[in-house]
């Protein structure tokens, strides 16, 4: 961004990139990213809490797979504009329509991926571990969800990059961070004001994956050892195939 | 509950139907945007898709343009393609924004399923001295047509459903009864225009379900590998 001297009277010009904006409208993008990210942080929780004990179900129960999984695919085919503004006259005009809308969103590419990580723990895994004694809760938490944390991270980072996109449209109901500046932009002709909001929502994507990307590397201390890259990448495309 | 009475009310009411700013007008515009972009965005994806898996180059390319197409928001994309020079002519600003989010999806899946065909029995043709126009349409297509097809079922819901957000940047289609009825603040319009919307979404998704089924240049064949291992 061009910024000082090179910046005044580019407000007026209504230039694409100016200094000026970020100085006098800081506060504004501030509170924007600072309801983005909100909005996309609880949405992507909220979605996980939920889909996680939903994969166990599709997982434990051969019957709720194909329920599970069908149904968080249609949801996943409404248009957001239309999810926003069906779940508009449950929630009020508030910021929960964009956080449900955003969750049902979330949950096709969760389960999907959570269930996928699960389903490929090996079968052998599984049975020494019971060998040794380990309950149905302990073979989980300390074996099968650890194993299955690659897809699971993966399908994670797909979730939230997604999120972290769509929470724009929020500004329908006027909570779409972000997308609320872009929003007004647009009314007013604001070049300025919606270049810089589009570029800080991309960038916000984009710091969101390579954090998860962190947090995995820090979890899964044993995957840099043996098949150091070729394994995790081949992980990452299945599990993203299986989102399709 | 009001709300829901409300949009049956506001659905089964004959003038909502009709008119420039009518069901039957707005379905007309959506199908017309989303066919034309679905069209060009095969006609720039597929050759390119198919080319690259052909050859086997490309991957790191093909794979990672439909995660970068998942960061960038269609919104932002609509909105900023409508006040550059290109606003002022129509409808271009939605063709263009709907191209570049349904070129990804075609591509990756496309290439993917290119390079997933198996190996052997591409290999056992080109042994039998198949040229390479030959093994492209008669053994690497037919052996990626599933894959093509998810690709090209994904760019269509999503094209049908960014179509609506053209919308809110002006354009028109379905998305128009949404946005009318968030500014007139008449919730019966706008659950009315989410439904219409919703049903569209699925009536595509069916169809292109069906389609794929119907289509499959290998029916006959998996049907009978089925059977066998039955």
């Amino acid at each position: 961004m061009s910024g000082g001297a090179a910046g005044a009277g580019c407000l007026a010009r209504n230039d694409w990139i100016c200094g000026e904006y970020l100085r006098t409208r800081g506060q504004e993008l501030v509170d924007a990213t600072v309801q983005h990210l909100g909005i996309t942080a609880v949405s992507v929780l909220i979605g996980l809490l939920i889909a996680f004990p939903l994969a166990l179900v599709a997982r434990r129960w051969r019957a709720a797979a194909g329920p599970v999984l069908g149904l968080t695919t249609v949801l996943y085919t409404v248009p957001s504009l239309a999810m926003f503004a069906l779940l508009t006259p449950v929630f009020g005009v508030s910021a929960a329509v964009v956080v449900t809308g955003l969750v049902l969103y979330s949950l096709t590419i969760l389960v999907r991926n959570i269930l996928a990580g699960l389903q490929a723990v090996p079968a052998e895994v599984r049975e020494a571990a019971r060998g040794m004694g380990y309950g149905p809760a302990r073979l989980l938490c300390e074996v099968e969800l650890p194993l299955a944390l690659p897809a699971l991270v993966a399908g994670l980072r797909i979730a939230t990059v997604s999120t972290v996109a769509m929470t724009t449209i929020g500004s329908v109901v006027g909570y779409g961070g972000l997308g609320n500046l872009i929003a007004s932009g647009m009314e007013g002709f604001f070049k300025a004001e919606v270049l810089t909001a589009s570029v800080l929502c991309v960038l916000l994507a984009v710091l969101a994956d390579l954090l998860l990307m962190g947090v995995q590397r820090l979890l899964t201390p044993w995957t840099r050892t043996q098949a150091r890259g070729r394994g995790r990448a081949g992980r990452g495309a299945r599990a993203a195939k299986a989102v399709g | 509950m009001g709300a829901i009475t409300g949009a049956w009310q506001w659905l089964t009411t004959a003038a909502n139907w009709a008119g420039e700013k009518g069901v039957w007008h707005r379905l007309a515009e959506h199908l017309w945007l989303s066919g034309l972009c679905l069209v060009l965005s095969c006609l720039i994806a597929l050759p390119v898709a198919l080319w690259l898996g052909h050859l086997g180059k490309g991957g790191a390319l093909a794979v990672n343009l439909s995660n970068v197409g998942r960061a960038v928001p269609t919104f932002a994309v609509l909105v900023l393609l409508t006040l550059s020079p290109l606003g002022t002519r129509g409808d271009w600003p939605a063709i263009v924004a709907l191209v570049l989010f349904a070129v990804p999806p075609l591509l990756t899946n496309a290439y993917l399923g290119m390079r997933e065909a198996d190996r052997d029995v591409v290999e056992a043709a080109r042994g039998m001295g198949m040229s390479g126009p030959q093994l492209l349409l008669r053994v690497e297509i037919p052996l990626a047509y599933p894959l093509i097809m998810t690709g090209l079922r994904s760019a269509t819901v999503q094209v049908v459903a960014t179509a609506t957000l053209a919308a809110l940047a002006g354009g028109g289609g379905l998305g128009r009864i949404i946005t009318a009825g968030f500014g007139n603040y008449d919730t019966a319009q706008v659950v009315a225009g989410a439904v219409l919307v919703a049903v569209l979404a699925l009536t595509v998704e069916g169809v292109l379900v069906l389609a794929e089924r119907f289509l499959d240049p290998m029916r006959g064949r998996r049907r009978a590998v089925r059977t066998a291992r039955a």
